[in-house]
């Protein structure tokens, strides 16, 4: 089965400068698959090149190297975009036309007719909770709400691949539920959806793989699981019935001790500690277990750490 | 290229122009011209028919001109600067057929906005004649409500054609304040063409007299379109002509529309 999204050493450079133009690259050699059914994070700080490979597959500007491919054919082919849907960063529409006619012109557009595109439209609308505000002109809607009328036009033709660019932005904590629940919808119906984003939480509740861009290139991908698995730094412990100066016995691996309510304490353990010999100690000592849990590093951490080396990594090529 | 798409393209033009300016448009010519024609009527004895024809012929032209203009050089700048281009081609959408789909819209939305025009002009000249004795109609060169004053209509629309290409050339590469220079600089220097033909008069056969000459075979001739004096005054303008300066305004058209296609086809959206 062909990958839903494919780049090879997808290479993109903008000419900048007034007077002798010199090209600036704004992507670098991006090679990136991404499997039919994931949700894809594509993730990076601004300016690291997320939103030109977004406009590089949807052939609003063209490579200067490297090929694109979604669902198995090359992105300038007019039939892949009868199957696929894109929310730009930022979506401006028409001012004059009203939220429902903007989405009716969109469907006939895949030659959606009559009831069918009536009600297509209505649904949707529904979906991303535009209710009566429907029949009013684009240009009387807040920010928000024309974010959502966005993704709404981004799945007018039931897509097989969703590519969201920032769908958070301009949302409030509502809205961004909301969109989060619709991803998750459209994972469940089986979509592909590839989202920029540089708000980690939304990636960490949403994606199955994500890829960190950093300066145009490509700084790590994988599996959300795999990356923060990765590098698991410790361990945090609840216990109760045990007495405080009783844990100081332990304090090798036991490298904090914080009470919290009802003589519970948390106890941060050091990684290369056993925790099962630690638990039978203290079991022993008289302490009840309430939960034991790895300390990941956080996708936060892991987008630091490799945004900053790929931005040492590019100083250094550039002296 | 799909004829559909462009038909969709072009409805949404159209419904979008048409809220957008083309109703002030037409309510500022209607009071215009119904009250020049009044006014008219009070000050001058037997000339108020021809004033109120060349007015009227006048304001159609001019006031479809700011329809061409204005919403012509925003067509593709405005969704290219506000980026809604971007959602809009990633539909199953060429770009030759959202510039033509946009053209095709624009041209629409002129049609009708001259249609509506050439309605209340034709129920003003229909009041007046009405109006008048016929005694006093008999000194008149030509019925009040002359239907040859339609072709002078219809070549304002065929004229407007051509800015609406022009003003789309320019908006496929320019800004929206650049493109408005350009088209109305170019509707002005079309309209004296001929002065640069007969430069070569004054030049004689320096090579002067070359460039000046290519410059009036560029230049569209806006001059040519401009029947208006004729109708008004009740003189013949043949068939040929027509066909002529028809085929002349939508050949010059097109060729700026294929062009327009050319660039944005080619063109990053940054």
């Amino acid at each position: 089965m062909h990958p839903a999204i494919a780049t090879d050493r997808l290479t993109k450079d903008f000419p900048v400068g007034f007077w002798r133009k010199r090209p600036y690259r704004a992507l670098d050699g991006l090679t990136l698959d991404v499997s039919p059914g994931e949700v894809f994070g594509f993730l990076g700080p601004n300016g690291a090149g997320k939103t030109t490979t977004l406009k590089l597959l949807m052939q609003l500007i063209f490579p200067t190297s490297g090929r694109a491919f979604i669902l198995g054919r090359p992105v300038g082919d007019l039939s892949v975009r009868r199957r696929i849907g894109y929310l730009p960063e930022n979506p401006y529409f028409y001012d004059y036309l009203t939220a429902e006619e903007l989405l009716t012109y969109f469907a006939s557009l895949f030659d959606l007719r009559g009831a069918d595109r009536r009600a297509r439209v209505s649904s949707l609308l529904d979906e991303v909770g535009i209710g009566g505000e429907r029949r009013l002109q684009l240009r009387k809607f807040s920010k928000g709400m024309v974010q959502r009328v966005g993704i709404a036009q981004a799945l007018i033709n039931d897509p097989e691949v969703v590519f969201l660019d920032e769908p958070m932005s301009g949302l409030d904590p509502l809205g961004r539920r909301d969109i989060r629940e619709l991803i998750l919808r459209l994972r469940e119906r089986g979509k592909t959806v590839f989202f920029s984003s540089h708000i980690l939480s939304d990636a960490e509740a949403l994606c199955s793989r994500v890829a960190i861009l950093a300066g145009g290139r490509l700084a790590a991908t994988g599996k959300l699981t795999e990356l923060l698995a990765y590098e698991v730094r410790g361990w945090e412990l609840v216990v109760t019935g045990i007495a405080a100066d009783a844990l100081e016995r332990f304090s090798p691996p036991i490298t904090k001790v914080t009470p919290i309510a009802d003589g519970r304490y948390v106890l941060e353990v050091r990684a290369d500690a056993q925790p099962a010999g630690l638990i039978g100690e203290l079991a022993s000592a008289g302490a009840s277990i309430v939960s034991l849990n790895p300390v990941h590093t956080t996708l936060e951490e892991i987008f630091v750490s490799k945004v900053q080396a790929a931005g040492s990594a590019r100083e250094g090529a550039l002296a | 290229m799909s004829g559909r798409t462009i038909l969709r393209v072009a409805r949404a033009v159209f419904k979008e122009s048409v809220r957008d300016r083309v109703l002030y448009n037409l309510v500022g010519f209607a009071i215009l011209l119904i009250g020049a024609s009044f006014l008219i009527g009070q000050l001058t004895a037997g000339q108020d028919v021809k004033i109120i024809k060349d007015l009227g012929l006048a304001a159609m032209s001019v006031f479809g001109l700011f329809i061409a203009i204005f919403i012509g050089i925003g067509l593709v700048s405005k969704e290219v600067e506000r980026r809604s281009v971007y959602s809009l081609l990633a539909k199953p959408v060429r770009r030759s057929e959202l510039v033509i789909g946009k053209y095709a819209g624009l041209l629409l939305t002129v049609a009708v906005n001259l249609a509506v025009m050439a309605a209340v002009y034709y129920g003003v000249l229909g009041y007046m004649s009405w109006s008048e004795s016929e005694a006093f109609k008999r000194g008149w060169e030509a019925p009040a409500a002359d239907p040859r004053l339609l072709i002078a209509v219809y070549l304002v629309f065929v004229q407007l054609a051509l800015v609406i290409a022009i003003a789309l050339f320019f908006s496929t590469f320019s800004t929206p304040m650049l493109s408005a220079a350009f088209t109305f600089g170019l509707f002005i220097a079309g309209h004296f063409g001929a002065d640069l033909k007969n430069f070569e008069v004054v030049v004689g056969d320096s090579p002067v007299r070359y460039l000046t000459t290519a410059i009036y075979y560029l230049l569209p001739d806006m001059a040519a379109f401009d029947v208006k004096t004729a109708v008004v005054h009740a003189q013949p303008v043949t068939a040929g002509y027509l066909a002529v300066t028809t085929i002349y305004g939508a050949v010059y058209a097109a060729t700026l529309v294929a062009a327009a296609v050319l660039i944005f086809s080619r063109r990053d959206f940054k």
